[in-house]
C-alpha cells in the first residue's frame, strides 16, 4: 500500500488531495505546512487551510546533483537524473516550494500552469511506495512567457 | 557615540590545507592581525570568535595566551563574521574595552553544506524531499531575476571570470586560476542557470581584525580604518529566502536591502560615495543581485555594467577585488572578515596587485546567508 512521507500535510488518499496551510484569523496571513503562530503577526489564532490545487510557476531551477543527506530518494549517484524544483503561485493565497515532475530547462516556463500530484519518492523496507507531494506541468497550458 | 577603528588585520590564506586544524589558521591569523596593529596578545581586552565548525572559537586562547580576558563565541553562519565584528565594537562603544579582537574560522568538507531541516525551523520532510538544498535556492533566485530583468547567462559568466581574474591576483585565494566564460558557461549545470563555476565552494581559512576606540588609534597605525556601521537583519514576512518551504504572496524587500538602508543611514553615507564594493558571491547570480539589493545600481542595470567592465577593480565600482567567495571559497565564520581585511588593506592603499586605483576612501561588506540573514558593513579612512 502505499502510503504518504508526510501524511499531516494533505488530504491524501482523498480523491484530488489538496496541501493543508494555516491562516490567521488576524491579518490573514497564510503558512505552509500549518503552524501554531503567525509569522506576520505573531498571533495564535491560526486555522488550516486547503490550498488551491493548481498554480502558476513564479520561480524555478533544476537540481543538478544528488542531495545530500537526509534526502530518502530512491536514486543513487549513477541513477540520479536533475529534477525541477519550484516556486508555485496558488491562487492569491500563497506560493509553496515543490519539486517539478519537469527537470528539462527547456520545457519550463515562467508563468506556466502547474497542478498538485503526488509521486514515489521511495520505496520503503516493507516494499511499499512511500509518496510526496510534487507540481506537474498542465498539459496543453505552457506560456509563451520564455 | 564613541567611534571605533579597525587598527590590524590577519587573514589565514582560504582553501584547503589538510589535517591543519582552523584553530591552527585562527591562531596565524590572529597573530597577524596583532603584528599589523604593532600590539601584543596581552593588549587585547575582549575577544570575540565565529566559527560553525569550532564550538568553542575562544579556545584558542591556549594558542595565544590564556590572558583571562572577557570572550564571546557567535555563529551567525554566513554573517558569523558580521556579528563578532559588531559585538567587538559594541564592547568598545560601551565602554567594556578600548582594544578588542575578532576573529572567524572554518573547516569545512567538500561538498554543499547539508544537514537536519529541524535546526532552522523546518519539517523533516523538507530535507527527505530533496528541498533543503541551499544552491536552488540560489538558482531559483538568480533564474526568477533574470527573467525579471534581462540578465543574462553571459552576464553570470563574466561576474566568475572576474572575480577568478582577481583571484589570480591575490596570493590567499584559493582559487586562482583565471577561468573565461566559455569555460564558465560549459562547465556542469548545478541549479538553472547556475553553472559549476559559477559558485564558490566551501572551504578553510581564517580572519582577524583588531578594533580600538578611534580616539587611540593614532597611538598604534598611521592609517586606522574607521568602522562606520555594522547592521544585521533577519528576513521579514514576505520575503523570498533560502530555506522556505513558502513565500507569502506579496512581496517583501531581502534582507540585504534592510541592512543596506540601515548601514548607509547610520554612516551617513550614499552608495554613490563607496570607493570599493565587498559582496557575498555564494554563486555568480547572488552578486548580480545584490549590486542592486545593496543600492549600487537600480535591477536590470547589471548587464550593461558588467559589459562594460564596471566591476573591475580599475571600474567605477569595482566589486570583490579579491575574488570574492567565488574565488576564496567560504569558511562560513571566516568569510566577512576576509572581506574587511580586503577592504582595509584596499583603504590602506597596500593591496598591490589589485589595488583599486583613486585613493579609495570608504568600503562595503555585505553577506547573506541562511535562513535570510544580511549584514552591511561601511568603514572608511
Amino acid at each position: 500500500m502505499p502510503r504518504m512521507l508526510a501524511p499531516d500535510i494533505s488530504t491524501w488518499p482523498a480523491d484530488d488531495p489538496q496541501l493543508i496551510g494555516s491562516r490567521c484569523s488576524d491579518c490573514g496571513a497564510t503558512t505552509f505546512p500549518a503552524q501554531a503562530l503567525c509569522p506576520r503577526c505573531s498571533g495564535a489564532t491560526m486555522t488550516d487551510l486547503l490550498l488551491p490545487r493548481r498554480g502558476t510557476l513564479v520561480a524555478w531551477t533544476t537540481q543538478g546533483f544528488l542531495p545530500g543527506p537526509p534526502y530518502a530518494g530512491s536514486e543513487t549517484a549513477e541513477t540520479f537524473q536533475p529534477f525541477g524544483m519550484g516556486l508555485v503561485q496558488l491562487g492569491d493565497v500563497i506560493k509553496v516550494e515543490g519539486r517539478l515532475t519537469e527537470g528539462d530547462p527547456d520545457k519550463l516556463r515562467f508563468g506556466m500552469e502547474v497542478e498538485l500530484t503526488m509521486r514515489p519518492l521511495y520505496t520503503d523496507d516493507d516494499g511499499d511506495e512511500v509518496l510526496m507531494f510534487a507540481f506537474a506541468p498542465v498539459a496543453g497550458t505552457g506560456s509563451s512567457d520564455a | 557615540m564613541t567611534e571605533v577603528a579597525i587598527i590590524g588585520v590577519g587573514l589565514h590564506p582560504f582553501g584547503r590545507f589538510g589535517d591543519k586544524s582552523p584553530m591552527t589558521m585562527a591562531a596565524e591569523a590572529i597573530q597577524l592581525a596583532l603584528a599589523d596593529a604593532d600590539l601584543s596578545w596581552r593588549d587585547i581586552q575582549f575577544g570575540v570568535g565565529g566559527s560553525h565548525t569550532v564550538t568553542n572559537p575562544n579556545a584558542v586562547s591556549s594558542l595565544v595566551g590564556l590572558s583571562g580576558i572577557p570572550f564571546t563565541d557567535v555563529f551567525n553562519a554566513c554573517a558569523t563574521s558580521a556579528s563578532a565584528i559588531q559585538v567587538a565594537a559594541d564592547a568598545i562603544r560601551a565602554g567594556r574595552a578600548n582594544v578588542a579582537l575578532a576573529f572567524g574560522m572554518d573547516k569545512h568538507p567538500r561538498g554543499a553544506f547539508t544537514g537536519d531541516p529541524g535546526n532552522l525551523g523546518l519539517p523533516r520532510w523538507y530535507g527527505e524531499n530533496g528541498q533543503y538544498i541551499t544552491t536552488k535556492f540560489f538558482g531559483m533566485k538568480a533564474n526568477r531575476y533574470c527573467h525579471d530583468h534581462g540578465i543574462s547567462p553571459l552576464t553570470l559568466a563574466r561576474v566568475a571570470a572576474k572575480n577568478y581574474r582577481n583571484g589570480a591576483r591575490n596570493p590567499s585565494a584559493f582559487r586562482r586560476q583565471p577561468l573565461s566564460e566559455e569555460e564558465i558557461l560549459a562547465s556542469p549545470m548545478v541549479n538553472y542557470p547556475l553553472t559549476q563555476y559559477m559558485f564558490c565552494a566551501p572551504d578553510e581559512g581564517a580572519a582577524a581584525a583588531v578594533l580600538c576606540r578611534a580616539d587611540l588609534a593614532d597611538r598604534y597605525t598611521s592609517t586606522p580604518i574607521l568602522v562606520r556601521a555594522t547592521e544585521i537583519r533577519s528576513r521579514t514576512y514576505g520575503a523570498y529566502e533560502v530555506h522556505a518551504s513558502y513565500a507569502a504572496i506579496d512581496e517583501d524587500d531581502p534582507p540585504t536591502v534592510h541592512a543596506s538602508q540601515a548601514a548607509f543611514e547610520s554612516a551617513g553615507i550614499e552608495p554613490g560615495d563607496v570607493d570599493v564594493i565587498q559582496l557575498q558571491d555564494t554563486e555568480a547570480g547572488a552578486e548580480v543581485i545584490a549590486m542592486a539589493e545593496a543600492g549600487f545600481c537600480a535591477h536590470g542595470d547589471q548587464e550593461k555594467l558588467l559589459a562594460d567592465g564596471a566591476t573591475e577593480i580599475d571600474g567605477p565600482m569595482p566589486v570583490n577585488t579579491d575574488g570574492g567567495l567565488i574565488a576564496n571559497g567560504e569558511p562560513i565564520g571566516a568569510s566577512g572578515l576576509r572581506q574587511v581585511h580586503e577592504l582595509v588593506r584596499q583603504l590602506r592603499g597596500v593591496a598591490g596587485d589589485r589595488q583599486v586605483p583613486g585613493d579609495p576612501r570608504v568600503g562595503f561588506a555585505q553577506v547573506y546567508g541562511a535562513p535570510g540573514t544580511a549584514a552591511a558593513t561601511i568603514l572608511s579612512r
